[in-house]
Order: structure tokens, then sequence, then C-alpha cells
């Protein structure tokens, strides 16, 4: 696992920084207003207090209460969490904040466009490789596929890595996209 | 925003041909239907339309600065001493980068100020117009919240919620950006009563359950001590006079930090004195040997708490704070209630009444032994001289005067050693009494936010304790406070040096004295006569007291002078990197390892 670098202050006046510490991965649900600056609230809290960003999607997901789910996968310490979760809805545009890896268990999807340009015995296996990972081909040349994979970021790692040798070029990545098993609920969202 | 019933409430409630208005004139009604009084201001281009609106009414008004951070620190020691928000109204640009000191000490001494800033006309904002700056991008992180409204229909919902996120909670700075065409443009006003209702609820209430263990706790306590802070004071002076009763019901020992500075009277035997770095012996002693901590409204500061591997090790810690993100952020605490600090001192008494509790009076009288103790260590003693002012010495005869002095008193300070000084040697008894910057450390705040204590309270005897470094930062302010004739008396404890900061390049850096020393001070007693003011100065001891009598008697801004020991170390000290057991007494300083850190 991770750990995070000892901070060197013996000579500040702050004194010494904490000694290394296990850190851990954590999704966040965030439900903002949909409003001008609210994306740029929430990175720069990230920035501005020195958290970790690993993924971020965002987008809008009730129009007409003009709400916005914000998904965050972050790492650092168990008390860093729980400090970036509080700092989070401390923001006034910030409805609430669900910590995913702590609620219980959930469903993390992320997708990818993965181009490969190859020919010959790469080129079909490429074909067969994305065939095993249920990949899909969006576009396809003489010499090029793009693949559209969808699954956990793990996955999506694994299938980046068996495209290397065979000739990848570009991808592009979603960040994930997460949400509670079961009939668990968070928040409101097109509830009246 | 607004649902549609509201809607419907507020066409019914007024006629549109009642409620529309400029977005300048939403703005001044909007200030008047919060009752603000006063507000500190700059005017400028982008601002013009507010300042038209400002000339055409009566009832709230301006006070023009010299320089747009001294507006802010003036709107903070207005709030800070009256406890209603200041307002600050500034231009465009750099009246908007002026004020981000301002805004950034109000962040965090949590202090609340909402501030207007102009900004260039809708249609020409991110084309690097003439005096443009990117106000909310720049406030982000040192506003508790900030708006650009860009629409003078949503104008006033924006002006109300200011007031409401500014004050509620956990106070703080609040930015609204408004556009010089929106100013000119009419919209709809509502009152504060037809505003829509903002989802801004912070939990102020304490859980009930977490409540009675908290007392349980506190009943059971051999070693108990209340550690108080800023968030006493914000929550009003109900909360200091709560405490008091619950305190002195228990007969436990508190202390407080710089910010909470008067939340308890502190020539009562109970209080310790303020605590942390510059803190009192016995104060610091009784936090490292307790068994039960009670921070109330207090953060944990590293100026409190030394070295977090060796604080308070052996104590069970209690934390009400009514901001979550304070509670585990710098300490892990045992139980941590999210309450207003009024509100959990109430639900303590009652269920301490209702439960019967009773104080186990054989414990608390051997910690106070323990604690007596340390009292008689009498830390804050110092070598005086009859040749030479001694800043405690001067500090002390202020006092002497002071207490004597029928008016109610109001202390601001700058940032240094005499800042520290004036921690220790001036108690304070009631709350809203001392205004400094405890979190940003700003020098030049004292000067103007001893102007704002003086508008909020006329009839106030108000005293800026400075350095001769800090003052300089907003002498300007001497005009603003001439002009509208604001006795403020700024007393200089003056010793040609960066205090603070000699004496931790003479402690921690070698006696490598680099760039501390002021060459070329202005000629203090003439200066305040060049402002129009009055100037006085004290070079020996046998003088001080005729002057400080003198300055309390004059009815015109005044800087009193006094030349004090230039070598005078500010004790007892936690050096960095050290525990609250591991303190530097006056008496001990020439055995001061220097390598230390």
């Amino acid at each position: 696992m991770a750990k995070k670098k000892e901070k060197n202050g013996s000579k500040s006046v702050y004194g010494p920084g904490p000694k290394e510490q296990q850190v851990e991965s954590h999704t966040l649900a965030v439900l903002v207003d949909n409003e001008p600056g609210v994306l740029a609230r929430v990175i720069g809290l990230f920035s501005g207090r020195g958290y970790n960003i690993e993924s971020l999607t965002v987008a809008e997901v009730d129009h007409e209460q003009n709400l916005s789910r914000i998904t965050i996968v972050s790492i650092g310490t168990p008390i860093d969490i729980e400090q970036i979760k509080n700092q989070l809805e401390r923001l006034v545009p910030v409805h609430s904040v669900f910590d995913l890896t702590v609620e219980g268990p959930h469903v993390e999807r992320e997708l990818a466009l993965v181009k490969v340009i190859s020919s010959g015995d790469k080129r079909i296996e490429a074909l067969r490789i994305a065939d095993i990972f249920r990949a899909r081909v969006v576009d396809s040349s003489l010499e090029s596929f793009i693949f559209e994979v969808t699954g956990t970021s793990e996955k999506i790692e694994a299938f980046i890595e068996l495209m290397r040798p065979l000739g990848l070029a570009n991808i592009g990545r979603t960040g994930v996209a997460a949400m509670m098993r079961g009939p668990v609920v968070l928040g409101k969202i097109g509830v009246k | 925003m607004m649902t549609d019933t509201k809607a419907k409430e507020t066409a019914t409630k007024a006629t549109p041909k009642d409620n529309k208005m400029t977005g300048a004139e939403i703005v001044i009604q909007a200030l008047i239907d919060q009752g603000v009084e006063v507000i500190f201001g700059y005017p400028g281009g982008a601002v013009l339309p507010i300042y038209d609106a400002i000339f055409k009414q009566k009832k709230i008004k301006h006070v023009l600065v010299r320089h747009e951070q001294g507006a802010v620190h003036a709107a903070e020691g207005y709030a800070r001493s009256t406890g209603k928000p200041g307002v600050v109204l500034v231009t465009s640009g750099p009246g908007a980068t002026n004020a981000v000191t301002g805004l950034t000490d109000a962040m965090l001494d949590s202090i609340p100020v909402v501030c207007i800033t102009g900004q260039v006309p809708t249609f020409l904002i991110g084309t690097d117009a003439f005096q443009e700056a990117d106000t909310t991008g720049i406030t982000r992180h040192c506003t508790k919240h900030n708006y650009l409204v860009k629409d003078p229909n949503n104008l006033a919902d924006v002006m109300h919620e200011a007031f409401h996120v500014s004050t509620t909670g956990r106070p703080g700075p609040v930015v609204i950006d408004l556009p010089k065409d929106v100013q000119f443009a009419e919209g709809i006003y509502k009152t504060k009563d037809q505003a829509a209702l903002h989802m801004y609820q912070p939990q102020l209430k304490p859980d009930m359950n977490k409540i009675e263990a908290a007392v349980e706790m506190i009943a059971n306590a051999k070693k108990p001590i209340f550690y108080t802070g800023g968030g006493i004071i914000n929550s009003g002076p109900k909360a200091c006079k709560l405490l008091t009763e619950f305190v002195q019901m228990l007969g436990y020992p508190i202390t407080s930090t710089l910010m909470g500075l008067g939340c308890y009277p502190m020539t009562d035997k109970q209080h310790l004195g303020m605590l942390g770095m510059h803190g009192t012996y016995e104060a610091n002693l009784a936090m490292h040997d307790c068994d039960v901590m009670i921070n109330i409204g207090a953060r944990f500061d590293d100026r409190v708490t030394g070295a977090l591997n060796k604080f308070s090790p052996n104590s069970k810690k209690i934390h009400i704070d009514v901001d979550p993100s304070s509670i585990n952020k710098n300490v892990l605490v045992d139980l941590g209630i999210i309450s207003d600090a009024g509100e959990a001192i109430q639900a303590m008494m009652d269920v301490w009444k209702k439960k019967k509790y009773k104080v186990d009076e054989s414990a608390l009288r051997s910690w106070w032994g323990e604690i007596e103790e340390w009292r008689d260590v009498k830390c804050l003693t110092y070598k005086n001289s009859d040749a030479i002012i001694k800043p405690q010495y001067a500090l002390e005869r202020l006092q002497h005067f002071l207490q004597k002095d029928k008016r109610e008193h109001f202390i601001t300070t700058e940032v240094g050693q005499h800042q520290m000084w004036a921690a220790q040697f001036l108690p304070f008894d009631k709350p809203n009494r001392w205004m400094t910057s405890g979190g940003l450390g700003t020098m030049g705040y004292g000067l103007p936010a001893a102007i704002g204590t003086q508008m909020g309270n006329p009839d106030g005897l108000v005293i800026d304790v400075a350095g001769e470094a800090s003052i300089l930062m907003n002498i300007q302010e001497m005009s603003t406070a001439v002009q509208y004739r604001l006795p403020v008396k700024i007393f200089i404890l003056n010793n040609q040096w960066m205090g603070m900061v000699r004496q931790w390049q003479e402690l921690l850096h070698g006696e490598r004295y680099s760039e501390s020393y002021t060459e070329s001070l202005p000629d203090f007693v003439k200066l305040a006569e060049a402002y129009g003011g009055i100037g006085l100065r004290a070079q020996t001891p046998g003088e001080l007291d005729d002057v400080i009598q003198e300055m309390m008697t004059t009815d015109k801004v005044t800087i009193v002078d006094v030349n004090v020991d230039q070598k005078e170390n500010c004790f007892p000290m936690i050096p960095s990197g050290k525990g609250h057991n591991e303190m530097i007494l006056a008496a001990d300083a020439e055995k001061f390892d220097k390598k230390l850190v």
C-alpha cells in the first residue's frame, strides 16, 4: 500500500511534521448546486489544502432542481478523508457528501476509449483481447481501431496494459462514476 | 431558486411599482433592512452608482478609509466589538485585491464581514478591462463564500443570503462582486422576509446523547481544564455569561486562547491566563497534565498545541465546535460535539443539574494545589529598570490607568511582541473588548480595527497597543481617524526592531539580525501632528505616568511613542517542536539552548 511521505519541518517555526502513515483510496459522491464556479470551489479546496484527486467526474443529474453530482476518488489517511468530507460540506453550494467506501458496497464504473494502431498478427490479437474484455469497436480503419471499454478502473488498467505492446496510441478515460448497491438512495435526485 | 408558492407570496405582498429599483438602490435598501448603520469603503469607477445611492440617503453612514485593507480591518474591529457584521464597499481591480489581506484575516479569525466589490460591466468581464480582476476567483479561498451577481433580479436574494451565510454557524467574510451595469439596471427588490430561504443551515444544537456523555466525563474528572476560544465570543455575550456561570459552579480551572480572551473574567482566580506559545506557565502545565480537557470554541491551533505528539498526553478530550471540519483536524478527540458554544454550555448545565452530578471536591483540591504551585513560579515576572522603560512595565501602567477610567475600554493590537505582552498584561473581564489578528497575524491590523471599534462604540476608550514596525503598515488611517474625529489612542511600544523577528533571530538563528532593525523611523510625535492628531513621547520610566494620563484625556487621535528596552524578549515561550511542559521562562532564557530548533 502507498505511504504518505514524512513532511520535513524540523528547523521551522512549525515543528516536525507527522510520521509516515498508511493511505487508502475512497470514492466520494458530492451533490452540488449546478452554478458557475462550483467545480472550481471543489477542486480548489483539494489543491488549497493539499489533498489528492485520483479521478473526478461531474455532470448535471437533475435539471429541474439544478443539481450536479461530482464523483471524486481521493487517496489519503482516514483522517485526511474525514477532513476532506468535512471541508466539502462547509462549501455553501454543496448539499451533501457521501463517502461510498464507508457507506457500504457500491458499484464503480469507468469508460475508456482506446486507440490501437497496428497490422497483421498484432491487429488480430488486439481484436481477440477486446472480445475477452467485451470492448466494442467504435471506429475502424485499415490500420487502426478505437475500442470502447467499460468496467472498474482495474479492468480498464488491465486492458490498457494488454494493448500497450499491440500498438496502443491514445487513451481517453471518463473517470469513475459510482453508486450504492441495493435500494439505498443518496440525496433526493428526481424525487419531488 | 424560488419556489412557486414563495413567488406568489412575494407578488401579493408588494406591488411591482414599489419594489423596482436600480441595483445600486437594492444594495443600499438591503443594507438598511439588515440593520447596517455604518460601512467602511473607498470609491472608484466600478462602484460609483452605489456611491451615488449612498449620497441620496441618510440612514447609513459611510466611513472613508485611506486604503482598502484598512476598510476590512475597520469592519472587523466594528464586528468584533459590537457583535454585528461589518460591511465593506470597495471598487473593482485594485480595490478588491487590496481588500484580500483583510478578508483572509477575517476568514482565519471567523469574523462576520460582508464585502461588496465593484466589477467591470458584465460585457467586459474577461477582456482584461481597465481595473478588472477576477475577484470571485481571487477571493474564493479567503472567503466563507462569494458571489458574482449578473442579474439585478437576483441581487436582493444574494444580499440577504450573504448576511445569513456570513453570520450563521462559524462566521466569516462573504464577498459580493457586482458588475457596474448590474448596479445601473433595474430589478425587483425583496425584503429580508421575502428573500428566498437558503439551504445553508448549519447544525447549531448539540446531540444530547453526546452532551450527556460529556457531562459524565466532566463530572468524573480529577484534573479538569476548560480550554476556551473565540467561538464563545462569536456565539455572543449570553454564551460568555453561561460559560462563567457553569465554570464557577464547577470550580474548575479555565484558560483561554488569544481569540478567546474575555469570554470569562480574567481577573477571576479560576482563570489561568492565556495558553499557548507565549501563554502562562500555569495554563500550559495544566493543559499538559489534565485528565479531562473541555475545548469549547477553540481549534487546536499550532501556536496553542506546540508539538502534537507531546500535547496533553494523558487526557480525554471533549471538543465543542460549530464547524465540523475543526473536529479531529489537528488533534484527535475522544468526544466531538457539533454545536453553537452557547447552546452546548446551556445543555451541559441543564444535564448537570438534572442528573445532580457532584464535583469530586478532594481531587479538585489537590489539582488546584498543583496549579497554585505552578502559579507561584510567577512566569510573567520581568526585571524592571529605573533608567529604561520595560515594555511590560508600560503595559502595567496602562492597565493601572485603565482601571481608574470609567469608560468601557477596548484594546486592539498590531502583531508581534507587543501583541503577546498585551495579551499577558492586560486582563479582560468582558467579551468583545479585545480585537487582535490571531490566525493570520496581520501587521497593520490594529489602527484600522481601532477606528472600526470606535465607530461602533462612540463613548468607549479605544487603544491600539502597537509596535513601531506594525503601525507603519497602515499609518495612513491616521487621516481617517482625524476626519471622523475618532479619539483613538495609539500606544506604541517602540523598540526600533521588528521585535518578534529579532527575538527569533536571537534565540534560533545565531543572533544574525537579518533585516529586522528599522532604520530611519519617523518622528512619531511630529507624524501625529502632521496628520492633525496629538503626539506624546515617554523616554524614561519617570515620564510614563504623566504621558499615559494625558493620553487618556485627549479628544483627538493620539500617538504615544513609548521608547522601550530594545533587547527585551517575550517570555514565557514554548519553542517550536516542544511540548507544553518544556516552556522557557524568562529566568532561564540565558540557559536556552539556541541549537534546539
